[in-house]
């Protein structure tokens, strides 16, 4: 059987992609030229936690990770 | 979490997510193309890149593009002139009844220091208007705005109960766990999971600013009754003007208030877009937050001075800032492929949902029901 995850474990990640998108979405918007590169490289990060999560086995990940 | 309690969300996730999907689907296809607007122009208007090699200030008369526009479309009424000074071009538009009705418009472009005449008359720009109609009003005007408005209202909710309910489901969960090879919908449930969780923050950015342009037409209303209003109450009682004077004069004396502004646009003297006595010039700044907000000038259009260049209140701001949030234009191409990508993600998330709650309706009992069992736990561990 598998242990139940806290709250905190659940969230941390979606939390930490919070705050990347956000920053991404305001470095745009509040500069530009190596803001704007700063923008693509953060908002990128979800589409490649994406494509990570959906591409790659769990297992694998799981076995990989620790 | 109580089950109960998560039970409720779950529901209110479900059938905020079904009222609200089916519209969403249509936003986020045309959506799609609407990010790519400017580029799929320049593809449809390859003259205007000609363009691009000019520089320095526009030169060339406003008034007299405005009266050679007029001479063009006999009986029509100038409405609006906007100077793009990246292209550079000067458009003009005219409408056909003067009573504020654009769908009888004319729109002729004009190259900015020449004054030559630019051929607008492509097929595509209709095929964009069209996408653009059918994105931000379903083809139901302000009604439509409206409506779209209440939709943004309904996602909201979905995707905050979505992110409360997503805790319980992942109880046992690692985070990002998609298991291809099982049954039962599982699949799609976790590709929902991931997919939804991982872009939940740019889904409510674009929740919110599709909120934000959605009720623009009221915004504007409450700005024209609350500032405008006090500004214009010296007029009231003034005939609405007949002889202006000339559209430079206007340009001239909007410039000289604010010497360091960019002039994009002068509306004329109109009672829903600008005032019966004035021309209304807008303004942006020259960095890059300050050329998202705009700041109005009020000249009088009888005698060529202007009346008021105060600031937009909050909410004006908080729209405007919301245009470029919704469309992602605002940081280059690879911005604009990102927010692609982003959305055809938002688009997958309703799609796996939808599926989801089909599979549900026709009996499948997977992990998704919650139905008697009171213990939450080993429901989403029966995986």
């Amino acid at each position: 059987m598998k242990r139940t995850f806290t709250w905190l474990e659940i969230y941390r990640w979606p939390m930490l992609l919070f705050v990347v998108i956000t920053s991404g979405v305001l470095s745009a918007l509040l500069g530009d030229h190596i803001w704007d590169s700063l923008s693509w490289l953060l908002l990128s990060v979800p589409l490649l936690v994406i494509a990570l999560c959906l591409l790659i086995p769990n297992s694998w990940r799981r076995a990989k990770l620790r | 979490m109580r089950t109960n309690r998560v039970r409720l969300w779950y529901r209110l996730h479900r059938w905020s997510s079904l009222i609200c999907t089916l519209f969403l689907l249509v936003s986020c296809i045309t959506g799609l193309p609407l990010i790519f607007h400017d580029e799929i122009d320049h593809l449809m208007h390859p003259g205007h890149s000609l363009l691009q090699t000019a520089s320095g200030h526009a030169s060339v008369s406003l008034q007299s593009l405005v009266k050679e526009t007029e001479r063009l479309h006999p009986g029509m009424h100038p409405m609006f002139v906007v100077l793009d000074e990246q292209q550079p071009t000067v458009h003009v538009t005219l409408s056909r009844t003067g009573n504020g009705d654009l769908s009888q418009r004319v729109i002729e472009s004009y190259n900015a220091y020449t004054g030559a005449r630019i051929d607008t008359d492509v097929p595509g720009q209709d095929f964009m208007d069209y996408v653009l109609k059918l994105h931000q009003e379903l083809f139901a005007d302000i009604p439509g705005e409206l409506f779209l408005g209440v939709m943004a209202v309904v996602l909201l909710v979905s995707l905050i109960s979505g992110a409360i309910v997503y805790g319980p489901f992942m109880r046992r969960l690692e985070f990002g766990t998609v298991r291809w090879n099982r049954s039962n919908g599982l699949p799609w449930f976790d590709v929902h999971n991931v997919l939804g969780i991982v872009t939940l923050c740019w889904m409510l950015l674009i929740a919110g600013t599709g909120l934000l342009n959605a009720i623009s037409t009221p915004l504007f209303a409450a700005w024209r009754a609350d500032r405008m209003a006090k500004t214009l109450t010296p007029y009231r009682d003034l005939p609405p003007v007949s002889e202006t004077v000339s559209v430079d004069a206007v340009r001239a004396a909007a410039q000289l208030s604010l010497p360091d502004r960019k002039l994009t646009a002068i509306v004329y003297p109109h009672p829903l877009y600008s005032s019966p006595w004035h021309f209304l010039v807008y303004t942006e700044g020259r960095t890059p937050i300050t050329s998202r907000i705009f700041t109005p000038v009020l000249v009088d259009a009888r005698t060529g001075h202007v009346t008021s260049s105060q600031q937009f209140p909050w909410y004006i701001h908080a729209l405007e800032v919301s245009r470029p949030l919704h469309f992602g234009d605002y940081g280059g191409l690879p911005l604009k492929i990102i927010w692609a990508f982003l959305d055809i993600a938002f688009i997958a998330v309703l799609v796996s949902g939808l599926a989801l709650w089909w599979k549900k309706r026709n009996g499948s009992q997977g992990v998704l029901d919650l139905g008697r069992d009171s213990n939450l736990n080993s429901e989403v561990s029966s995986s």
